[in-house]
């Protein structure tokens, strides 16, 4: 028992935190419920603070809208909250897509798609590249482009508000990610991560890394997402300091060794001296 | 081998076309679906093309309505996707006094100032459409007496009244025929929800959809108010050249010269 709580603490945290916020958005929605109320895109907790998604808040200012006090307070706290503890924290413990992506990546584990597919077609940059579409195309276009495509909103507002064929999107997305490419959406395309990965590069919650317990097994790298993030394990004792990183503490957990921990961010000087020794 | 120029020079070229058919694709699903101008939009919606840059789509506004009137919409709703719309022959707007969908618009997608006259909120300056009667299908014009909509309208003998007519067919009754005087109608869809033909003969459509705008050509000439468009009016002057020929000759034209044209 105290092994399964060893190595599926973060994730059994993540799920947690996963669920409950969407059972509180469903409570805020259908029994009034004012502890959060709205959806990940624009949301109020305790019935007046704002909480807004800072990328959908950049395309409507790309797409030429009037941006509101509320929105530009809601946008802020979102920002310096993620800044603070890792910007991806959204990506594994708030997104709802998160669950979806997590299972293709268990099935082809399981299943040995990796095996037959070693090498990924797709570079990790992508994201930024859509990333900037969807500020380009929101500006030609006048509307918050990548707000009308999102899975991720689509996905959320079908358990919300009522699904329809609001489960296709996140089919979409598993599909993709289960037979296509290894990390498909969440690790290459979508530009919501990219836009909290940017974010992200100075928050101070980072896995830290000591070399000299690591025993080479490589099973960090196995089950992370990002697995570029790990480039030091097993070389160096570094901390994480990619902002891809989810923070989602699946190496911490799987690690026999403890040689992965989270740490805050060491101060500016060692950090200085780190990158100076890679 | 590849040398590293011809490489970055490919991957470079790679990465545009792979933007560029990104973009197209994504630019053409959304050209396509806000071509939809047939949506209902909730009270003190802003102009539709504003509203597609400026709602955050966080459903703010539909949790807030008591009657559900208001939906976002889904995949296969071919609509702009996680918008507030509504349909009035299922759920139509009631007309809440209090509002309670705008003021929690956290973009001002939903602006109060449009809903609102000497600083209180006013449910009846909403213009989310307008409702049109189908004169051929509906019973009242048939001569029947049906009274159904101008009893549901919220603004009855402004938004909808009845205008009496001797139904000259039997010599002895009436028509009581419902009329819409789009000034006061603010497209609730009361009316819609409560027709009794089986596809209601009274629809809500969006103001922009059907009601018309006038170039300064013409002027209510007694209407002081009206009048004052004629400081728009300006001078145009046809270029369009004269023709020598008589009338005459063009009826003596075979069918060759019209097409010539």
């Amino acid at each position: 028992m105290t092994n399964i709580w060893a190595h599926y603490r973060f994730l059994i945290l993540r799920r947690f935190t996963q669920v409950g916020l969407m059972l509180l958005y469903i409570g805020g929605n259908y029994w009034g419920w004012d502890f959060i109320q709205g959806n990940l895109s624009s949301s109020v907790l305790f019935g007046f603070i704002p909480l807004s998604d800072p990328f959908a808040a950049l395309q409507m200012f790309a797409a030429g809208a009037i941006i509101t006090t509320n929105l530009v307070i809601g946008s802020l706290i979102i920002t310096v909250a993620y800044g603070l503890i890792g910007g991806r924290v959204f990506c594994s413990y708030v997104c709802p897509i998160n669950m979806v992506t997590d299972a293709a990546n268990y099935l082809r584990r399981k299943l040995g798609f990796n095996q037959i597919q070693k090498k990924q077609p797709a570079s990790r940059t992508i994201r930024y590249w859509v990333l900037a579409l969807s500020l380009v195309l929101s500006y030609i276009l006048g509307v918050t482009a990548f707000e009308f495509i999102s899975p991720i909103s689509i996905t959320h507002r079908a358990i919300i508000f009522g699904v329809g064929l609001g489960w296709t999107a996140a089919l979409v997305i598993f599909l993709f990610d289960l037979f296509i490419l290894k990390n498909g959406w969440c690790g290459h395309i979508c530009p919501l991560g990219g836009f909290y990965g940017t974010i992200g590069k100075v928050g101070l919650v980072r896995v830290d890394h000591d070399e000299e317990k690591c025993t080479a097994c490589m099973k960090c790298k196995e089950v992370c997402p990002e697995s570029q993030v790990l480039f030091m394990v097993s070389k160096e004792s570094l901390q994480v300091l990619d902002g891809a990183c989810t923070n989602c503490g699946r190496c911490v957990e799987v690690c026999d060794d403890d040689a992965l921990n989270f740490s805050i961010r060491k101060l500016a000087k060692e950090k200085i001296k780190n990158e100076n020794n890679k | 081998m590849v040398s590293d120029r011809r490489r970055f020079i490919l991957g470079s070229l790679r990465s545009a076309g792979l933007v560029a058919l990104g973009g197209l694709v994504w630019s053409a699903y959304v050209d396509e679906v806000t071509a939809n101008k047939l949506i209902l939009r909730p009270p003190g919606a802003i102009k539709e093309d504003d509203f597609l840059s400026t709602c955050i789509k966080c459903g703010m506004c539909a949790e807030a309505c008591p009657f559900d009137t208001l939906l976002l919409a889904k995949p296969g709703d071919n609509k702009p996707l996680g918008t507030p719309y509504f349909v009035p022959r299922e759920v139509p707007c009631y007309m809440c006094i209090d509002i309670p969908c705008v003021p929690v618009c956290p973009t001002g997608a939903l602006d109060e100032s449009l809903v609102t006259t000497n600083d209180v909120l006013d449910i009846n300056k909403a213009q989310m459409g307008v409702a049109v009667v189908d004169t051929k299908n509906c019973i009242a014009y048939w001569g029947i007496q049906c009274d159904a909509c101008y009893r549901a309208c919220p603004l009855m003998d402004q938004a909808i009244h009845l205008k009496y007519e001797k139904n000259e067919r039997t010599g002895k009754h009436a028509f009581l025929k419902p009329i819409v005087d789009s000034d006061f109608c603010t497209g609730c869809g009361l009316c819609e929800r409560a027709c009794v033909t089986k596809k209601a003969t009274i629809t809500i459509v969006p103001r922009d959809v059907v009601i018309g705008t006038l170039d300064d050509h013409y002027i209510k000439g007694w209407d002081k108010s009206d009048e004052k468009r004629l400081e728009n009016a300006h001078a145009e002057i046809t270029t369009t050249k004269r023709s020598e020929r008589a009338a005459v000759d063009f009826l003596n034209d075979d069918i060759g010269g019209l097409l010539d044209d």
